[in-house]
């Protein structure tokens, strides 16, 4: 018994892939016959779910037309490669412009939600036809709404971590502030990874500058775990073994409890209160003598 | 392969140009050790800016060269440690703790100028 139905539905998709072919040629000439209709049932259906309100009513013609025609070729052809590259540009155009993945989402599946109703209408009179109209609709459909879901969503990734790089890249500078002096601002959150990386930026600064002495100033950091903590104090004595010595500025009385509950030894790390306290205590150490002129003048004429 | 080590006024200049083996690092030890005392330098600079990689072995014979000559009477410096080498050495733990470092033989010989400098002045102010 259960081997007949098994039987009977593989002549079933026999049939299904033989006439396929043949449906789906007659399905898009009907989507390109009512082109200009489901085009404008479908901008009118966007506009009344309040979806592209980033975008004008023009524009969303316009996109609406472009992604129409995509959309037929792509299951004319079944080949999504033009898809793609169209879902991958209309991405990047509109995600600047504050289009969210579920407006994108919600416009692809109301395409498919009008162009289903549309052959329904035509065809709901031979249920049997109807049916396997819908077998080749479907799967073709599904995947042109995965495509460009997709490619939107890969391309929101691309700049998520394309400004990720950016954020790194300036978010640690080594500055020169005098000949032989560096300071190092941390600001935000100091993740595992990103401390390493201020190491390493830090230690190559300290080589390219031939530096005496670096000030960290960690004002701008809220909070500290213990192991990020840990790899502060080992990159003062890093930078030691270049020559180099560090004052760090700026603990805030958080960071300041970490490192005393970690039980990191004070006694090798050089420690001011404010960056402009750090500051002048690195001059201090390379020999400098900063001296306010107009003071320096008035001094001098009163003696 | 030996490391050469070259007098330079009052200062001996130990400058590794190779990977060395655990034998090497003993004979440099004792090379060093020995001429300090030959050519009564102040000061000795072991320049590593060759070394990519710093074992438990190699630090603590650094040390140890340290320590000795400081019991000859002179001063040592380590010049030139990478700065990967020095984060990886910070890692495992191994920091060199009494023994001076600088950037490069630049700052290596003007760090042993002053020190001298400071142990003349020293002994001088003592002596009065």
């Amino acid at each position: 018994m259960g081997g007949k139905a098994a039987q009977g539905r593989m002549t079933n998709n026999e049939t299904f892939y033989e006439v396929s072919g043949t449906l789906l040629r007659e399905l898009v000439d009907h989507l390109r016959q009512n082109r200009s209709q489901l085009r404008e049932e479908w901008a009118r259906r966007i506009s009344a779910d309040k979806l592209l309100t980033a975008m004008s009513e023009e524009e969303i013609f316009a996109e609406a037309t472009s992604i129409y025609d995509n959309y037929i070729e792509a299951l004319e052809t079944q080949t999504f490669e033009t898809l793609q590259a169209y879902a991958r540009n209309l991405s990047e155009r509109i995600i600047p412009r504050g289009v969210e993945t579920h407006e994108i989402l919600g416009i692809v599946l109301q395409l498919r939600d009008v162009l289903a109703r549309s052959l329904f209408s035509q065809y709901h009179v031979d249920v049997e036809k109807c049916n396997r109209m819908f077998d080749a609709y479907e799967p073709a459909a599904n995947r042109v709404a995965n495509t460009v879901a997709l490619g939107f969503v890969e391309e929101r990734e691309r700049i998520i971590r394309e400004q990720q790089e950016a954020i790194r890249e300036l978010s640690t500078p080594v500055l020169q502030v005098r000949e032989r002096l560096l300071i190092l601002p941390m600001i935000g959150v100091i993740d595992p990874q990103r401390a390493r990386q201020l190491t390493e930026q830090l230690l190559r600064g300290i080589r390219a500058n031939r530096a005496k002495v670096v000030v960290i100033d960690i004002t701008g950091v809220a909070a500290m775990d213990a192991t990020v903590a840990n790899h502060l104090v080992q990159t003062v004595e890093a930078s030691r073994l270049l020559g180099a010595t560090v004052i760090v500025t700026g603990l805030s009385p958080e960071i300041a409890q970490t490192l005393v509950n970690i039980g990191v030894d004070l006694g090798k790390m050089n420690t001011v209160a404010g960056l402009q306290g750090g500051i002048e205590e690195a001059e201090r150490l390379l020999g400098y003598n900063v001296v306010h002129s107009l003071a320096a003048a008035g001094t001098e004429l009163e003696a | 392969m030996e490391v050469p080590i070259l007098k330079q006024g009052d200062f001996l200049i130990a400058s590794i140009q190779s990977a060395l083996t655990d034998a090497d690092l003993m004979a440099l030890r004792d090379a060093v050790v020995t001429k300090v005392g030959h050519f009564r330098s102040s000061g000795v600079i072991i320049d590593v800016t060759v070394l990519d990689v710093m074992d438990s072995f190699a630090t603590r014979t650094l040390r140890d060269i340290a320590h000795m000559i400081r019991l000859r009477g002179a001063e040592t410096v380590i010049v030139g440690i990478q700065p990967d080498v020095a984060f990886s050495m910070v890692q495992l733990g191994l920091t060199l703790e009494d023994v001076a470092t600088a950037l490069d033989l630049e700052e290596g010989i003007a760090y042993l100028s002053r020190r001298t400098k400071e142990i003349r002045k020293g002994v001088a102010s003592r002596g009065r």
